[in-house]
């Protein structure tokens, strides 16, 4: 034992858990639904996948290298950007512009704005949205299930009573490639709940806004919940860390904003789906909610006034 | 009615809090005395305020409880020798960052009691801060503020609730747990005085649900003869560091808030930690002012970790040494526990007052590897105080000062619970006191 000690500045005690550990655990969670669409969908839903993930994490390493940055590849983040978006992405699109939209949203939407945790929306949702105004005839054509057959129609613009509920609820039906399985998404939901990734707040806030005014305005409830990509928009996309409130009030303002305009953009406007839209708008309003939801700390007293002190 | 309600539930529960390992390892081991070292080295500066002035010289022959160093000021505590020996020379050593004068004492072994100690007669409530002063005591939770003027409480402001700390939500150290086991009787006498000479309505002891050996033990007070009226209570609080923080502890025993800048007194309390009561109640009984210390040795380089009663002045290498050496590849020895406690840089220093554990860490523990902050706001749900610790590194990164004011960077105690869970292992509790230090600069 030297006499000389070293000194480092308390604690000295640290939890576990690392940027890589959460990332991969949302990995661990949505690959139940992700392999689904994979089975549902056949062998071109994981190319698309594939493809995703691969210009994700290669974009990510070849911007870094480019501008001298350190590589952050290893915190697993463009894996999950890259198979979230291809999860919402249909099986049928052409490989390359799946790639444009790993592409964007690695560069455009993350890097640009300072790379993980500086990004002000989420990319996989910006960058499903830079696809669908670029090719909107490739990203409304989704498969069948389990057939070559073609068809434009979601159950969300399908005619009420084309699908059961049992369908609905565990993704016998054409969307994209990882959206259609409430049940898988839910069970990856739980995951995450459990292993404190996420808090249940964003989710629960988000889902059951849209319940409420479905049922509200006489829409068919399981088609507005199981249907479309709210689950996966409000498990997996709506909770990103970066891009979502950081109280629990803020948060549950973000969500039921979420809901509120999702349900609008489905009720009033000419798209059938408005999941991503109401996630990016809301992105857009956090740095808002957050500073109208900052808590007052524990034994907080109002600070005097420096002129009030001199009156 | 008596025993209606025999263990309290917490009446609050604070924002935040964090689950830690415990890592007690040492909760049933009986404490081990140590012999008396060769040589102490005692710092006149051992608590909160100014720094007591030495009363002997070198060549002073002196006794266990003698006193070395009177205090200077009323934030202050006297010093007493912990050995019985000769005065080799008065000496100025760096004790945490700030140069002190020390009191070195050549042991002769023996350790005779002073002959002039007698029992302290308290006859009125004023008598009891005197007690303290005389016994030289401080916070003995980790602190080290002078209990005396925790008890100087003025007429005017009405207590009515003494909360007795045994939280001790640190890692690894026991030694208030170990007090509680061994020291039982001083621990319930001092209270049941304490509360009668001070005339407090209600006393609460508090104790986190993971040490249920003491709470079996303290459960027989609820039958205590004295206690007709119902009024000493235990109290098992959920085990979620920082727990035994003040104002922490006082929130969840009474459900009262201490607003900042102000003192639990302002809201009716006095907070003693379990030692300190029963260290208070000794020198009322037999008169030995504070001249040892229980500290727990543990951490990952010990060998045989283990709760030792030092003489306070003995240097850690030979507290160290007596807990049978440490591994080779020990790196940090640290005052206190793994999350608040602060690292030593020197092997000679030496056990203080306030001092209640050592913990050794080794090697192995280098600092992880930074990553960007990913605005998960983990730090902002585990502060105690409600803090956004992220939002303060941004602003201090941008030297963003008047930000820093509004988010309250002040009400930080530093309990270590945002670097601890911080995935991106970012230093957030340095950050803090970088913060506060910044506006301690701007004024």
């Amino acid at each position: 034992m030297k006499d000389i000690l070293t000194v480092s500045s308390s604690p000295h005690l640290r939890h576990t858990d690392t940027t890589r550990g959460i990332m991969s655990d949302v990995v661990i969670a949505l690959s139940p639904a992700a392999v689904y669409g994979c089975i549902l969908f056949g062998w071109r839903a994981a190319a698309v996948l594939a493809v995703c993930i691969a210009f994700a994490v290669l974009s990510e390493f070849v911007w870094e290298k480019a501008l001298k940055k350190p590589v952050t590849v290893g915190d697993m983040s463009a894996v999950v950007t890259g198979l979230l978006l291809g999860m919402n992405l249909p099986s049928t699109i052409p490989l390359w512009q799946a790639a444009i939209g790993s592409i964007a949203a690695i560069i455009v939407v993350k890097q640009m704005f300072g790379g993980i945790g500086c990004n002000f929306a989420n990319p996989a949702i910006a960058a499903r949205i830079i696809l669908l105004v670029s090719f909107p005839a490739s990203m409304t054509k989704f498969a069948e299930p389990i057939s070559d057959a073609v068809t434009s129609a979601t159950p969300l613009a399908a005619e009420n009573g084309t699908y059961t509920l049992k369908e609905l609820f565990f993704g016998m039906h054409s969307g994209s490639i990882g959206e259609t399985s409430a049940f898988l998404l839910l069970v990856g939901g739980v995951y995450l709940i459990l292993r404190r990734v996420i808090s249940p707040v964003i989710p629960a806030c988000f889902i059951g806004t849209v319940a409420l005014l479905s049922l509200i305005s006489g829409e068919n409830l399981a088609v507005s919940v199981f249907g479309g990509g709210l689950m996966i928009g409000a498990v997996f996309m709506a909770t990103d860390y970066t891009t979502s409130p950081v109280t629990t009030l803020g948060k549950a303002v973000f969500a039921v904003g979420c809901g509120l305009i999702t349900f609008i953009i489905r009720k009033f406007g000419a798209l059938p789906e408005g999941v991503s839209y109401s996630i990016l708008l809301m992105n857009i309003l956090v740095p808002h909610i957050n500073r109208f939801t900052l808590a007052k700390p524990f034994g907080f007293v109002k600070p005097v006034k420096e002129d009030a002190k001199n009156a | 009615m008596k025993g209606k309600e025999r263990i309290l539930r917490p009446a609050g529960r604070i924002h935040g809090g964090i689950l830690l390992p415990h890592l007690k390892g040492t909760a049933d081991l009986e404490s081990v005395v140590m012999p008396p070292p060769a040589v102490v080295k005692i710092p006149m500066l051992q608590h909160i305020g100014a720094p007591a002035e030495p009363t002997v010289k070198p060549g002073d022959k002196v006794f266990v409880g003698t006193l070395i160093g009177k205090e200077s000021g009323f934030v202050s505590a006297p010093v007493h020798s912990s050995v019985s020996g000769t005065v080799k020379a008065i000496e100025d050593t760096a004790v945490g960052g700030r140069n002190t004068k020390c009191v070195v004492i050549e042991s002769d072994g023996l350790m005779e009691k002073d002959p002039d100690l007698k029992p302290f007669e308290v006859k009125s409530k004023a008598d009891i801060a005197l007690a303290a002063e005389r016994c030289g005591l401080v916070g003995l939770g980790g602190a080290g503020f002078p209990t005396k003027v925790k008890l100087s409480v003025k007429d005017e402001t009405p207590i009515d609730t003494l909360i007795i700390n045994g939280a001790e939500c640190e890692p690894y150290i026991t030694s208030d747990y170990r007090e509680c086991m061994e020291k039982y009787d001083d621990v319930i006498e001092g209270i049941y005085f304490l509360k009668e000479k001070l005339n407090i309505d209600r006393v609460i002891i508090c104790i986190e649900s993971n040490k249920e050996k003491a709470i079996n033990k303290l459960y027989t007070i609820a039958a205590d003869k004295r206690d007709k009226d119902d009024t000493v209570k235990l109290m098992k609080l959920p085990t979620s560091y920082p727990q035994g923080a003040e104002k922490v502890i006082i929130y969840s025993a009474t459900g009262r808030k201490v607003p900042a800048g102000k003192l639990p007194s302002d809201v009716g309390c006095i907070v003693m930690n379990i030692t300190s009561i029963a260290t208070l109640y000794r020198f009322i009984k037999t008169g030995m002012p504070l001249v040892s210390k229980r500290i727990t040795v543990d951490g990952t380089a010990v060998k045989e970790p283990k709760n030792i009663i030092a003489p306070i002045g003995t240097s850690i290498k030979d507290v160290l040494e007596f807990a049978g050496g440490i591994s080779e590849d020990a790196s940090e020895v640290i005052f206190g526990g793994p999350m608040m406690g602060v690292d030593s840089c020197d092997i000679n220093s030496v056990v203080e007052k306030r001092t209640n554990a050592l913990t050794v860490m080794r090697e192995e523990i280098k600092l992880p590897a930074v990553t960007p902050c990913i605005r998960c706001g983990r730090c902002a749900r585990a502060c105690p105080m409600n803090l956004y610790p992220a939002s303060v590194e941004a602003a201090v990164d941008h030297g963003f000062t008047e930000k820093l004011k509004k988010l309250n960077v002040n009400y930080c105690m530093e309990c270590g619970s945002c670097s601890f869970v911080c995935p991106a292992k970012r230093p957030l509790t340095q950050v803090m006191r970088l913060a506060k230090a910044e506006l301690r600069r701007e004024k």
